[in-house]
Order: structure tokens, then sequence, then C-alpha cells
């Protein structure tokens, strides 16, 4: 089974999540925040990170830095999620190695084509 | 609504334009006709309908009619067909003409999704040959749309991925704008497809997928007649992966669901 860490502070974004990406077949762990992600992804590093944008201690772009520096941090599909619809955000987050963004308010059929359009379906 | 609007609504949009509507499904008529309405400056569709029964506005006859056709399409939808379409079957086409010219037809564009996809393939990827793009609709307002490419975050999210996002779009307010260079590359037109279509001439590649089946029987079979007289003799037919071809001559490909080549040309191929 795939396994899926999805990172964002809001705890009902979280949930929503986990239930879409069950749907689809993941595993799904959680983080709170980009410190809590990243301390996941030491233990076990995941196939995909779905990753919210604005988080407290660390914004997603920082998080998606870092994690590429980890051992084995290049490995996992990472979606990043915002409301920024602005295509310069956009630009940034997939030159900092985003699979694919989503923006936000998704729903299943959005969480779904992404994960096929990042090869991760 | 009544009954009798809705039946004296699925009459009108079968006679115009073959359309098959139920006029039960009340909840459907009103989300195609509630804008309609609105704009039109009636407080609900029942009262539009009563308008148009009463009086023959033919311009508001055809706005209903149009406002009813299927508008459902996203970009690049079944991508393995338009791999095969761009990898396989234009090339090999653009290698058969004399001039090199390909030219793909998108009927029943709605919005416009589909023929801006082979758009995008047309700008990120060496055309084998001179592509031409050709679109069209049964409804102004959806050309109207179409020629314009801007889209909101949801229909850019179907299809669409971000990297293609961000090369081909600029922001426009809280939507998307395709840049102008490949909505120029696009030529457009009002084509009711139950009409003679040979004055558009021939195309290499007619696509027309997930339309027929909105359809009548009758127009059905007419509208494929119609649509298979403008297929050049070595062209294909592109429909929905669902659909299948009910025009003689035409054969499935099996690299791709919903794509049909003309008979002849297998023969001549073998």
């Amino acid at each position: 089974m795939k396994t899926c860490l999805v990172v964002d502070d809001s705890r009902v974004v979280r949930k929503v999540a986990r239930r879409l990406l069950e749907d689809l077949g993941f595993a799904v762990a959680e983080a709170a925040d980009g410190l809590e992600g990243l301390a996941w992804c030491r233990a076990m590093m995941p196939d995909l990170v779905l990753l919210d944008a604005a988080m407290p201690l660390m914004s997603g772009l920082d998080f998606l830095r870092r994690l590429r520096l980890e051992p084995g941090g290049r490995a996992p599909k990472v979606i990043f999620c915002s409301a920024e619809t602005h295509l310069d955000r956009i630009r940034e987050a997939l030159d900092a190695g985003a699979a694919e963004y989503i923006i936000k308010p998704f729903d299943g059929d959005i969480v779904a084509e992404k994960l096929a359009l990042a090869g991760v379906a | 609504m009544t009954p009798e609007e809705g039946i004296f609504l699925a009459e009108l949009c079968a006679e115009r334009a073959g359309l098959k509507i139920d006029a039960e499904k009340a909840y459907l008529i009103e989300n195609r006709l509630g804008p309609l309405a609105r704009r039109e400056g009636y407080g609900a569709v029942s009262e539009l309908l009563e308008v148009l029964r009463g009086r023959a506005d033919e311009r508001l006859l055809t706005a209903c009619v149009e406002a009813m056709a299927p508008n459902e399409t996203v970009f690049f939808r079944d991508r393995a067909v338009f791999d095969h379409l761009w990898r396989k079957v234009t090339p090999e086409l653009a290698r058969r003409r004399s001039d090199g010219v390909v030219r793909i037809w998108s009927a029943g564009c709605a919005s416009g999704q589909e023929i801006y996809s082979l758009a995008m393939l047309q700008a990120e990827q060496a055309a084998p040959g001179k592509i031409e793009l050709f679109a069209s609709d049964l409804s102004e307002r959806q050309l109207e749309r179409a020629r314009l490419g801007v889209y909101s975050s949801f229909e850019v999210q179907r299809g669409l991925s971000a990297r293609r996002l961000v090369r081909h779009f600029e922001n426009r307010d809280d939507h998307f704008q395709l840049a102008k260079p490949l909505r120029q590359a696009v030529r457009w037109r009002r084509v009711n497809l139950l009409d003679d279509l040979t004055p558009l001439g021939a195309f290499d590649i007619v696509l027309c997928r997930n339309v027929l089946g909105a359809l009548t029987p009758a127009a059905r079979a007419r509208a494929m007649e119609r649509l298979a007289s403008v297929v050049a003799s070595d062209g294909v037919l592109v429909l929905g992966v669902n659909e299948e071809v009910a025009a003689e001559g035409f054969l499935p490909e099996t690299a791709a669901r919903g794509v049909f080549r003309r008979a002849s040309e297998i023969r001549a191929a073998a």
C-alpha cells in the first residue's frame, strides 16, 4: 500500500484529505506543521506528501526545500495545496520540486486527477 | 415548470437541433435555462417558457435551444486519445499530405478545452507539419466563451497539469486566460451538426466527443452521416471513449478507444 503524509495545520483539512486519500487506497499519516512533517519523513519516507502552503513555524515552501535535502527526500511526490492562484506562486512551488499544485478548496475528483497527473494514482 | 412547458421545450430542441431533452428532468432544465431567464429579465424559467409558447421570438427561441446544448468538456479528456492523435495519427497524415497540412476540427467544442489541448501540444512539441485547428459549437454564447479562453480555477484543474497551467495561461482576476497565440491558433464557427457540413471542406481529424449522445436517435444518425461526409478519405473520426461509430466505412483503432479510421484507408494499407 502506498503511503501519504498530509501536512496541514487545519485539523478539518487533514480529516477531509485523509478520507479522500484512504478512499484512493493510500495509508495516511498526518502532521500539523512542517517540523512534525519532517520528523515523520525521517522516520519513514512516504510515497506522497499533500502539503499545505501556509502553516505556522514553517511554510510549505520551506518544508519542501528542506525535505529535498533529507536522505531519500527527493523520492516523495509532493502535491502543493494553496488558495493562492497567482501563477508566479504556482511556478515557485513547481520550481521547488512540487509535482503538482492544487488550488484550494479541493474535492475528491481534483485530488484524484492531480494524483494521476503526478503519476502516483 | 408545468409538464406542458417541459414538453414544449423538448419538442423545440429536438426540432431545431436534434437535442434529446427529457421533459421530466426539471432540475436540468432549470440549471441550463436559469441563467438565460435571468439575463432576459424573467423571474423564473417557467415564465420564460410561458412567453416563448405565446409568441415566436426567434432570437429567444434560438438562445433557448443553444442553452440546452451539452457543454461539459475538460482539458485533455482521456489522455491516451490525445497521445495517440498527436504522436501517431497526426505525423502519419502530415507525411501523406503534399503540403504537410493537417486540418483538425473539434465539433461541439463547448468552452473549447479540447481544441485548446491540441493547441498546447502544438506549442510544446514541434509539429510534424502545419496543423490547422478549427472548432465549432451550436451555441454562440459557448463560442464567445471559448474564444476568450478564460477558465475558473476549477476548470483548469480538470485534466490540466500545473506545468501546463503556468506555461500557457495568464492570471485574469481570479480566473486564468489562455495565452493569446494559442487562442489565435484556432478558427471558430457556429455549426449545427444537422446541417450540410460539406461547405466546411474536408478534415483529416474530426473530434466529436460526448456530443452525439445528447441527440435523439434520428438526429444522431443524421449528424454521424454529416460528420462522416467531411472526414478525409484517410482521416479519422474521434468520438467519446464509450461511443460507437454508427456510419459505414469506419473501423476502430486498437491503440486508443473512440478513434475510428476510414475502412477504405485500412484496406489500402493492408
